[in-house]
């Protein structure tokens, strides 16, 4: 069963998803070459990466790849991940979301963009109760935060960031001006990051 | 369009930027501490909405992501002939402590090879400033380097020998050191052996300076502890 890795994992029981703490060190056994680490590392984040990827690339095939070099580059990189700079998490949801929009950017043709999008929400039935309940917690924190930001505020970000479109895209698309999508996006993520308590030193 | 750059941190830090934008926003990054911070915390916050789209992965991807990883060495820490700790551009206590300033005015320095006469001009003004200080290290590889400090002049020089050449695809990066304790990009060693280098940034007031390793082309900030570091003494 997947989930025995967790236990590799000190602090972390069979069903909680590891926190920031433990995914630090994690990383750090991976820059040594600890391939349990890795395995563990996988199952802590993987439903959020391939999630993430899924939701900017749209294609199932691509969203697969991508997550596989997101995982290798992460595998690759451990040793230069710096916690001064910000959490475990943040740092590979950095690596998925740049190669996520990397992708979608470099391939430019719309009709792998238009195809149907099957799973358009959190589908939480695969993932064991306790899993499903930190993440529905996690996503409630997440979108109460979001409420604090006004809706234009929100509109732009999620366009930005799930969307994968540039703020020049998300002007033409809310049809407002080419700076104002820019200063809504920076605006919002101010709110967000202090709504949320985000403190990466 | 300096006034716009700033806001553009936002749109960074979710990737939603072309890329003469990215490339043009880290070149600003490079000289601006305040902002790079503003961009790790925004990537946070950023990262915080990947809670919304959480997905299983079909389960034939764990194998394949981890047999891959099986086929890949993970890239070694940097190796540091002076034996710094983690965390050194904030350990102000090993900067402090790396500080031998010796307060004097240098009239003559090493002859040096392959230099340009501007460069030479420059560093020797730094040498004959009225309140130039010079600290001098001995690396474990072998190099000698004298940092130049003059605080009247506000700049930074540095003159290394017998620095072994940098790997293929690296270069010798040179950073000063804000009032945030940031370490910003001051330049390039031109070559290894005998160089030296007036350390060029907007950061006014230095408090320390460094050098690294770095990719070709350089980082916004350094990527792997230093080979040397000197605290420049309060004045």
């Amino acid at each position: 069963m997947e989930r025995d890795h967790l236990s590799l994992v000190p602090s972390a029981t069979s069903a909680a998803a590891p926190d920031a703490t433990d995914l630090s060190a994690v990383i750090k056994r991976c820059a040594k070459g600890d391939h349990d680490a890795f395995a563990a590392l996988y199952d802590a984040t993987s439903a959020k990466v391939y999630g993430l990827v899924l939701r900017v690339i749209r294609d199932a095939a691509q969203a697969e790849e991508v997550t596989q070099e997101c995982y290798f580059e992460v595998w690759r990189q451990a040793s230069r991940y710096d916690p001064d700079r910000g959490s475990a998490l943040a740092w590979i949801l950095t690596i998925a979301h740049r190669r996520a929009v990397d992708r979608i950017r470099a391939v430019e043709a719309s009709d792998r963009r238009d195809r149907t999008y099957e799973r358009t929400i959190n589908v939480e039935g695969h993932d064991s109760t306790a899993e499903v309940a930190e993440a529905r917690l996690e996503a409630q924190r997440v979108r109460s935060a979001l409420d604090s930001l006004t809706p234009t505020q929100r509109e732009a970000i999620e366009l930005a960031y799930l969307g994968g479109y540039t703020h020049s895209e998300v002007a033409l698309m809310l049809e407002v001006p080419l700076g104002t999508a820019k200063t809504r996006i920076r605006d919002g993520l101010i709110r967000l990051r202090d709504t949320m308590g985000v403190t990466t030193r | 369009m300096t006034a716009d750059i700033h806001a553009l941190s936002g749109a960074y830090a979710l990737d939603a930027v072309d890329p003469q934008e990215r490339a043009e926003f880290e070149r600003h990054l490079a000289g601006c501490p305040s902002c790079q911070a503003e961009v790790d915390s925004l990537r946070e916050a950023g990262a915080a909405l990947a809670e919304l789209s959480t997905q299983t992965p079909p389960a034939h991807l764990r194998e394949e992501v981890l047999s891959g990883a099986r086929q890949i060495r993970p890239l070694p820490p940097k190796v540091l002939p002076i034996g710094q700790k983690r965390g050194w551009r904030r350990a102000g206590v090993l900067l402090a402590a790396a500080a031998v300033a010796l307060g004097l005015v240098l009239v003559a320095y090493p002859r040096l090879n392959s230099q340009s006469g501007d460069r030479l001009a420059a560093v020797a003004a730094i040498q004959h400033a009225p309140d130039a200080s010079a600290t001098e290290q001995k690396l474990a590889n072998g190099a000698s380097v004298i940092w130049y400090r003059s605080a009247s002049l506000d700049r930074t020089a540095v003159v290394v020998k017998n620095m072994p050449a940098p790997a293929s695809g690296r270069v010798y990066e040179l950073w000063l050191q804000n009032s945030a304790a940031q370490m910003v990009p001051a330049g390039f060693l031109p070559t290894g052996g005998s160089a030296s280098a007036v350390l060029k940034s907007s950061t006014p007031d230095a408090k320390g300076a460094g050098i690294t390793v770095e990719p070709a082309g350089g980082s916004p900030s350094p990527t792997s502890l230093p080979l040397s570091v000197v605290a420049f003494k309060a004045t």
